[in-house]
């Protein structure tokens, strides 16, 4: 029997795993937190169809019961060292596993608002990101702005820490777009006296069902879109926020405020996918993300023989496009150790 | 007769045909960092000179791109070159050089369309 060890147990290795198992093959999952599951385990309602993140969760766990793999929660890899046609790991558990081939599914990070000064995350008290909205919005959440008062006026900026040299990140992070759609989507249902605006550049509903969510959005939950950059947030007394952008498609400046500011944060590799990658020798391209041999035909495939990808340790994707990259992981995997039975 | 108006409305078409790109092509061969602007008004919302008057540094860039150098020549003159634009573009333009050569080459370029 062939060992595969896939580091990271978000839904990128869960998905993968599963299927390698039912390939037949003997899998481990190597997850450096306490649960498996990623970033699912922090959402609330999903895109497209608002179902609940914990329903997929729950199914993940199920995955994981039903099916014969091992996962080592609270674990990192340590080192790999190749020996011939295998590999020879070791944890910071302490053990040594013997792999026939690894799969990296190490994820992404989130985008750190705080180098954005200038929208003033963890300065002013009304600015959110996207990942905190999404524990504010789980049931039993209340979301109350200062003086204990519902916000009557709430704004999304696109694009933080994503298509901005300023940050070094140039690529677009491809899901939050349509996260900012579903957000105020869910913030209008919960308070539908508030007046709701997304602030974009483009929007790319690229997905499907996007672009009908996306006119819903304006049709039923009257969310208004404006074409224009945030320069700038600042606070005033009565802790409201004065936001800055240009209202590009009348070509004035505008001025707003606001009583809650979301910001759209973007993916970066981060430091779990760049240690992994790091510790078998994977490349990254220039944004951090892992390097396939190519981006058509072999994206799972990684530049070092018997070492594949899967999931958004790749690109950003969302958790539908992570599922989809994660099977055709497992198919890479099993096609590559069925040659080297031969 | 009756008077529709329709002569008041100034042409408003961009005849690209009519186009003279030389003062846009000096400039982007100066400053190539200015081909990548995507429009996004972030220079404006910060602008210190559209602050106090009636400015608009991205819609510059704009007329620029289709040769409308009349109106650029007057409205140029507004921008007080603090740079502010600069901290905010999301694609690292520099755009006090634009500025600059806009300025400085714009009245050996004039179109006289427009
Ligand atoms: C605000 C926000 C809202 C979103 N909402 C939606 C939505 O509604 N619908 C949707 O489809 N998508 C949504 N997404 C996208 C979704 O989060 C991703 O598609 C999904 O999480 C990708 O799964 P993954 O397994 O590739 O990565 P992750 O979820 O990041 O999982 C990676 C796992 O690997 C582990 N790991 C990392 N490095 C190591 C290491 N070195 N050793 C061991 N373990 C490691 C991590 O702890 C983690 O458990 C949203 C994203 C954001 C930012
Ligand atoms: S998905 Fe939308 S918000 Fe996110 S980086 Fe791309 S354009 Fe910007
Ligand atoms: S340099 Fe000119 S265009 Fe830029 S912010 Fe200052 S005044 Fe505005
Ligand atoms: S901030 Fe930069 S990219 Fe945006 S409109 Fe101005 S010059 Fe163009």
């Amino acid at each position: 029997m062939k060992h595969i060890v896939i580091i990271g147990g978000g839904i990128a290795g869960i998905e993968t795993a599963s299927a390698l198992t039912d390939a037949g093959h003997w899998v481990t999952v190597i997850e450096k937190d306490t649960r498996v599951g990623g970033k699912l385990n922090n959402w609330s309602y999903l895109f497209p169809d608002f179902t609940p993140a914990e329903k997929i969760a729950e199914s993940l766990l199920e995955k994981c019961r039903e099916k014969d793999f091992s996962i080592l929660p609270d674990t990192e890899v340590k080192a790999i060292i190749r020996n011939q046609d295998k590999f020879n790991i070791h944890t910071s558990g302490n053990q040594n596993l013997e792999a026939d081939a690894i799969v990296l599914a190490t994820g992404y990070e989130l985008f750190d608002a705080r180098r954005k000064e200038e929208y003033g995350y963890k300065i002013y008290d009304q600015v959110v990101t996207s990942a905190d909205l999404e524990q504010l919005l789980r049931p039993g959440e209340s979301l109350t702005v200062a003086a204990g008062k519902n916000p009557k006026r709430i704004a999304f900026v696109h694009c933080v820490g994503s298509r901005d040299e300023k940050t070094g990140n140039h690529y677009c992070s491809k899901v939050c777009c349509i996260t900012g759609v579903k957000q105020a989507i869910e913030l209008k249902k919960r308070l539908p006296e508030a007046e709701i605006f997304c602030f974009y550049m483009d929007l790319r509903m690229y997905g499907k069902h996007f672009e009908e969510l996306y006119r819903e959005a304006q049709e039923k939950y009257d969310i208004q879109f404006i074409r224009g950059r945030l320069s700038e947030a600042s606070e005033k007394i009565d802790k409201s926020l004065l936001i800055k952008a240009e209202d590009t498609l009348s070509g004035r400046p505008l001025k707003m405020n606001v009583d809650l500011l979301v910001l759209l944060v973007g993916m970066e590799a981060g430091k779990g996918t760049a240690s992994a990658a790091f510790s078998c020798g994977v490349n990254c391209e220039e944004s951090g993300f892992l390097k396939s041999m190519d981006s058509l035909l072999r994206s799972n495939i990684s530049q070092q023989e018997g070492i594949f990808l899967a999931g958004s340790c790749t690109a950003p994707m969302s958790l539908n496009d992570t599922l989809l990259h994660a099977r055709s992981a497992a198919i890479e995997v099993n096609n590559y150790l069925k040659k080297s039975i031969k | 007769m009756k008077e529709f108006g329709y002569t008041i409305i100034k042409q408003r078409t961009i005849d690209y045909d009519q186009f003279n790109g030389r003062l846009l092509n000096e400039i982007l061969l100066m400053e190539p960092s200015f081909k990548v602007c995507l429009s996004c008004g972030g220079c404006t919302a910060t602008c210190s000179a559209g602050d106090l008057v009636n400015f608009n540094i991205r819609r510059m860039n704009l007329l620029l791109r289709r040769g409308e150098t009349a109106e650029l020549e007057s409205e140029i003159q507004k921008c007080m070159l603090c740079g502010k634009c600069m901290l905010v573009c999301p694609r690292g333009i520099n755009l006090r050089n634009v500025i600059m050569l806009i300025k400085k080459n714009i009245s050996r370029n004039k179109t006289t369309k427009y």
